[in-house]
């Protein structure tokens, strides 16, 4: 009774060291595929097309409401302190910190992920992936690596417009309805912004998560049970296993990043 | 061809906005368009105590800001505050008699610089020394001074 408990512990941990190595496999072989992509730019610019410009929209949207957001109620509190004219610096702060990498990472593994996951998943239950193999093609290289390097090109180049959407969203709502000084917005932002620390590491913040979402959402897709019920599983566990990541991941980096 | 070319456009509007939002960030949003520039000349001076001044700090005179704190380090001999400034080399004709005051910008503001010229015809160049300071007011000492002479006077 307790070896049979024990044996089940054992397998358990030992199915989770095997997914764990799989996936690091997966990552090797996708990062190691680069050539497919120099040889072949077609494959990348067409999943360009499914990751970045596809996303746009709901990515200006979301940043510009979230800038407004941002900009109502930092108005209130710095208000209260008779700060109201760095409300410039609060918001473009928060967005190109935070708000910037880690919401397009989410939206991203909303939009993005759970589609690449879901082709993947399709793919492997109809064979797909097999017939590749079949004709001698690497279904690694040619299939999951454009798709990796395109989630992880348009992550930054996202967040970069949800940042600068978000900052223009705080301009109209505290410049154009609250009656912030337009100069002193600008000024103040620009004095308290800094290049390095700031945008840089926001850029880091978005490359590293681009890594991450693309890669847990190809490889649920890859190791989905090719069924139609283990690929909708695999949907959803991408889209939650890339939200934890990407939150834990962000307090990782923000203690490296801006802790001194 | 008519679509992987229209496929093939929009992949580049979409690198150029993207390279747009960040050349945006970089240049309206943060420090990089008025960084601190690496001419210019290097001035000291000692303070017994420079509050919560920082490198980058600004150094203003007559209110127009001259030049950057470019470091803050502690003389363990002195017990002082040294601070490294940059001037801007526009500006070399401060007197060698000038006062330098760490000011408050605003009740919550930032600590800054403020240099008063003297009446010295000579002037400070790379490497000097301002030797006559002030150093920052820290509110707690006000405060302490203020109750203290309260109760002295009555």
């Amino acid at each position: 009774m307790i070896l049979e408990g024990l044996a089940r512990l054992g397998r358990s941990g030992l199915g989770s060291l095997e997914r764990i190595g799989r996936a690091h496999l997966l990552l090797a072989g996708m990062v190691l595929g680069i050539g497919e992509i120099l040889r072949r730019p077609g494959l990348l610019i067409a999943q360009l097309f499914n990751i970045g410009v596809l996303s746009m929209l709901i990515i200006g949207v979301s940043g510009l409401f979230v800038g407004m957001v941002l900009g109502l109620q930092g108005y209130y509190v710095l208000a209260q302190f008779g700060a109201a004219e760095s409300l410039g610096v609060m918001v473009a702060a928060s967005l190109v910190r935070e708000l910037g990498p880690v919401v397009t990472a989410l939206l991203v593994a909303g939009r993005a992920g759970s589609a690449l996951t879901a082709e993947i998943g399709l793919m492997k239950a109809t064979e797909q992936l097999s017939g590749l193999e079949m004709m001698a093609v690497d279904p690694v290289r040619r299939i999951l690596t454009p798709r990796f390097f395109g989630g992880v090109l348009a992550m930054p180049l996202l967040a970069a417009m949800f940042s600068a959407v978000g900052v223009l969203g705080g301009y109209f709502v505290g410049v154009g309805l609250l009656g912030v000084d337009s100069g002193s917005f600008w000024s103040q932002m620009q004095s308290k912004v800094d290049f390095h620390e700031d945008i840089v590491n926001g850029v880091i913040k978005s490359v590293v998560f681009g890594v991450v979402v693309t890669w847990i959402a190809l490889f649920q897709g890859h190791d989905s049970v090719p069924t139609s019920e283990g690929v909708s599983r695999a949907t959803t566990r991408s889209v939650v296993h890339a939200a934890l990541a990407v939150l834990g991941l962000d307090f990782v980096l923000t203690a490296l990043m801006f802790g001194e | 061809m008519g679509k992987q070319r229209g496929i093939e456009i929009l992949v580049g509007l979409f690198m150029a906005v993207g390279f747009v939002a960040l050349f945006f960030l970089a240049m309206q949003v943060s420090n990089l368009s008025a960084a601190v520039n690496s001419d210019g000349y290097r001035l000291t001076a000692r303070f017994a105590n420079v509050g919560s001044l920082k490198a980058r700090s600004p150094v203003s005179m007559a209110g127009v800001r001259v030049g950057r704190v470019e470091a803050v380090s502690f003389d363990k001999d002195t017990y002082e505050a040294v601070v490294t400034m940059r001037i801007d080399a526009a500006t070399d004709t401060i007197p060698d008699d000038t006062f330098a005051n760490i000011f408050t910008a605003g009740l919550l503001g930032e600590q800054y610089i403020a240099l008063e010229p003297g009446g010295s015809m000579k002037y400070l160049r790379d490497g000097d020394e301002i030797a006559h300071t002030q150093s920052a007011l820290i509110l707690e000492q006000m405060i302490g001074q203020f109750l203290f002479s309260k109760a002295g006077g009555d």
